[in-house]
């Protein structure tokens, strides 16, 4: 490798910055990248790799990879964008199998590397803007491209990932030095410790010696361990060197711009940030004023950590191709389309929502909805989950599907499952929320009555675990799961044994899943209601009366929970919020939280109110 | 009240001079509400359709209000976040493009009394437009069961559990008493007709002479979900206001609906006027 660039470097000799020249080159793409035409941009001494892949009519994004990366780092997202666009990564300048700039100090500043942009850019898209695609400092370079005057009507739009400005950061830390309020002080030092890795760049001659030896061996390994990234043609054996020269990154630009920060950089094209809550690098709080820099901002939230490109390929690439997709349609009433809470994490996902036809299922579906997601809503009854996929659309989901299945049917599950893989794509966030009720003292309940009330509440959540649950892990790129149980798996009760049996059991296994799954990027949370106002009384049974007197007590359970009269909508909210949050157990009524507390503290208050029956 | 409640209402399409009193100032009122509705634009208030409603009313001679005109915008016609009643009152909450209005007007005409609802929305709103469609159901289901005689609490609960079905919420839930419905009657003519809380006190003093009978007989002119609505309908003029919502757009029809009693189900119950805005839009999107 290193013979090959000392040839490139010496051909590359003699252009001054800014004049390109560029050489086809054939094959030789990395592992990742199989199929990419190559070639080579010649600017300001250097000698820049680029691959293209993708139909070059088409619109065309460009990947720009961060530190210690090459970009081969793009390959999973650029293989999903392929098939849309016309998509562009290179190694930045020193990385990959781009050369360095002789001498390395002085040769990486961010003016540097808008030159090499503008190189590339003009190289494979002369005519039309590109759009930009920035991770860790690739984002960062990008934020200079977005926001210098020489780029003006060169890039269409950008999409930033565990990159800041350096100019927005240094005046974040200088708003927040001048007035340290708590808050912000603590913001200060909050990010001051993710910092650690840059005062380390910046001592001479010792990264490299340690990306050499070491560390560059060892780096596999703990992206693995830590960051949970992969294997699979990443990192390339090019990374010791990537990372000796990459810490100019750092030496050239952090010093000089956050002393001195750009007043005026501002974005000349729309922004979609996408922040990874789990980044040990980057504060979330370093975008709080984002919106003064960037008029034309759009936010996504990811729970991920700071390697996303190999993470969470999927989720960029449905992001990224909405993203340019409404910039190059112009459509303005598609930015518009999804407003309500939540958007920023749950736009464009995959939402399952089992029992969906009616209650706290077609409220969450709804909720969803409004986030931006795309819906499959799942009930036995046919007409009212389509009702609900229709009203959905009508309300931000892009797309909305109503399916016809009952959830304790293992085989109708499982085809359920195979037909929404291969129809829709990989479920992001389930639901198993279809339960039915059941009224009755224990001795009054046949084996007949257990089994309807367990294969529904019981089952349904296990097939839906089993069969959704694993293609979710099987993709090995996150998701979440959702449980309804209810207030009754921790409030024992006389009349309801069979149901408050299956919905504890509900709550165990949600336990059980969140420990098994943890590991690998998928939260579980179980849902406890307690009294809400849905159809589920006026279609339980109650057992061990005449179905005249059955019709009464549901008629009357029906108007109790009318007066309770606690709406699904909320729980839909709790549902979101759990989502979000990655909470283990949420009960959600007042009645239903004051029980869990008992629950913990003072069981046998419970047990008291348990032996009470209920005047129906 | 005796010549409604003992009309044979419809012999050859003609009504009763009463009724005839009765449905021309429920035209009034929604020709007021079109008229509104047509000069509402982006930026207008709530207290200034509000305004609108009452000055077009009173250049036409009304005088005596069952409710001054009420108008809610954007979410505001789903009663988001309402608490207390005050807030019912005309804010400044202003017209946006896109966003859906209610304009709720009672006006009291030569004593006869109407009380109407009016949904619209300023440009394009496919949520409201499917609750305006959805409405139509709720029309049909009040006026079968009104004539089954079923008692008003189960009517009620019905047109709750089809809102529910539909996927919307009920919303008139939120009105005092959680009502669906109200009776309505002619009210005496007086030079000074003061409003107490937006109320008419002519009219409040007649609601109130009806809840005190229907009190002593068993049945109450609110028809409400509670047990004091457990009645079938009683004979009379009956404002019916079905009004639902749907993650923050809402969207009613009010007009009146009247019942007598005869033993002919067809006479039994009907609704007073067919010619009104929203059973025209059903009408021309079927035909479309």
């Amino acid at each position: 490798m290193n013979t090959v660039r000392g040839q490139e470097q010496g051909r590359g000799q003699g252009h001054g910055p800014g004049e390109g020249a560029e050489s086809a080159g054939a094959g030789g793409a990395a592992d990742g990248l199989r199929g990419a035409r190559e070639r080579r941009v010649r600017t300001g001494g250097i000698e820049l790799c680029v691959a293209e892949l993708g139909d070059p009519a088409q619109p065309t994004v460009m990947l720009v990879h961060g530190y210690p990366d090459s970009k081969e780092v793009w390959s999973e997202v650029a293989r999903g964008l392929a098939g849309r666009f016309h998509v562009v990564l290179y190694d930045v300048r020193g990385c990959g199998r781009s050369t360095a700039p002789q001498p390395l100090r002085g040769g990486f500043t961010l003016e540097k590397l808008t030159d090499d942009f503008l190189a590339v850019a003009d190289a494979v898209s002369p005519d039309r803007p590109v759009h930009l695609v920035g991770h860790d400092w690739g984002s960062v370079q990008s934020w200079e491209f977005a926001t210098v005057r020489r780029t003006e009507g060169r890039i269409a739009s950008f999409t930033s990932m565990s990159g800041p400005s350096l100019d927005h950061f240094g005046h974040w830390i200088k708003q927040r030095m001048a007035r340290p309020s708590p808050r912000r002080a603590a913001q200060l030092i909050g990010q001051g410790m993710k910092s650690w890795y840059v005062y380390m760049l910046h001592t001479p001659a010792l990264p490299e010696l340690a990306w050499k030896g070491p560390l560059g061996k060892r780096w596999p390994a703990i992206l693995e361990r830590f960051e949970k990234v992969p294997g699979g043609g990443y990192p390339t054996p090019s990374l010791p060197t990537d990372a000796a020269h990459g810490a100019w990154l750092y030496r050239d630009n952090v010093r000089a711009r956050l002393r001195r920060p750009r007043a005026d950089a501002y974005a000349h094209c729309p922004v979609q940030l996408i922040t990874p809550t789990g980044d040990m690098f980057l504060s979330e709080r370093l975008y709080d004023d984002l919106e003064q820099w960037a008029p034309r901002l759009t936010r996504r939230t990811l729970p991920a950590k700071h390697w996303v490109p190999r993470t969470r390929p999927d989720q960029l690439v449905s992001w990224v191709t909405e993203f340019v997709t409404a910039q190059e349609e112009g459509d303005p009433a598609k930015e518009a389309a999804a407003r309500g809470p939540h958007a920023d994490r749950f736009g464009g996902q995959l939402v399952l929502v089992t029992g969906a036809a009616s209650g706290i299922g077609r409220a969450t579906a709804f909720a969803f909805a409004e986030a931006g997601a795309r819906i499959i809503a799942v009930d036995r009854d046919g007409e009212g989950a389509a009702r609900t996929a229709d009203m959905a659309r009508l309300i931000g989901a892009p797309q909305a599907f109503g399916e016809v299945v009952d959830v304790s049917d293992a085989a109708a599950m499982e085809k359920l499952a195979d037909k929404v893989d291969a129809e829709y794509g990989t479920v992001d966030v389930l639901v198993n929320n279809a339960g039915i009720g059941l009224s009755g003292s224990f001795m009054e309940t046949t084996p007949e009555d257990w089994k309807k009330v367990l294969d529904v509440n019981l089952w349904g959540v296990i097939h839906g675990c089993r069969t959704f649950g694993r293609r979710m892990a099987d993709r090995g790129q996150g998701g979440h799961i959702v449980n309804t149980a209810s207030a009754a798996a921790f409030q024992p009760s006389r009349v309801l044994p069979a149901y408050s049996t299956s919905k504890a059991a509900v709550l165990m296994l949600s336990e059980c899943l969140r420990a098994e799954l943890a590991g690998q990027g998928i939260g579980v949370s179980a849902i406890c209601p307690g009294l809400v106002n849905t159809g589920i009384t006026s279609t339980s049974r109650f057992t061990g009366v005449s179905a005249d007197e059955e019709k009464r007590r549901q008629a009357k359970a029906a108007r109790a929970y009318g007066m309770r009269n606690y709406p699904p909508e909320k729980v839909a909210d709790a549902v979101l919020r759990a989502v979000v949050r990655n909470q283990a157990v949420v009960p959600v009524t007042p009645e239903a939280r004051g029980a869990h507390l008992l629950s913990r503290f003072a069981p046998r208050a419970l047990r008291a109110i348990a032996r009470i029956e209920p005047p129906l | 009240m005796a010549s409604v409640t003992s009309v044979t209402p419809a012999e050859g399409g003609r009504l009763t001079a009463e009724l005839r009193g009765f449905r021309d100032v429920q035209r009034l009122a929604y020709a007021c509400a079109e008229a509104v509705a047509a000069q509402l634009k982006p930026g207008v208030t709530e207290r200034d359709a509000a305004r609108m409603q009452r000055t077009w009313l009173r250049e036409r001679g009304v005088r005596d209000w069952f409710h001054l005109p009420f108008a809610w915008f954007g979410d505001r016609t789903a009663f988001a976040n309402f608490r207390i009643p005050l807030q019912f009152f005309p804010t400044h909450r202003a017209l946006e493009p896109g966003m859906a209005f209610i304009l709720d007007l009672a006006p009291v005409h030569h004593g006869y009394t109407a009380d109407i609802g009016y949904s619209g929305c300023l440009g394009l709103n496919p949520v409201h437009d499917r609750l305006l469609a959805d409405l139509e159901a709720h029309r049909e289901l009040i006026l079968r069961e009104v004539r089954e005689r079923r008692p008003l609490r189960e009517i009620y609960e019905d047109v709750e559990r089809l809102m529910v079905r539909q996927g919307h919420t009920n919303r008139h839930r939120a009105y005092p008493f959680g009502v669906i419905a109200h009776k309505i009657d002619r009210v005496k003519e007086r030079r000074w007709s003061p409003t107490l809380f937006g109320f008419g006190t002519q009219s409040l003093k007649g609601l109130a002479a009806d809840a005190l009978h229907g009190h002593r007989d068993g049945w109450s002119p609110l028809w409400s979900p509670y047990t004091f609505s457990d009645h079938p309908p009683q004979p009379g003029l009956w404002a019916v206001e079905p009004h639902l919502g749907f993650r923050g757009t809402g969207a009613k029809f009010e007009e009146i609906l009247v019942v007598t009693d005869s033993k002919d189900p067809q006479e039994s119950a009907f609704w007073l006027d067919d010619d009104l805005p929203h059973v025209r839009r059903w009408q021309e999107e079927k035909a479309a």
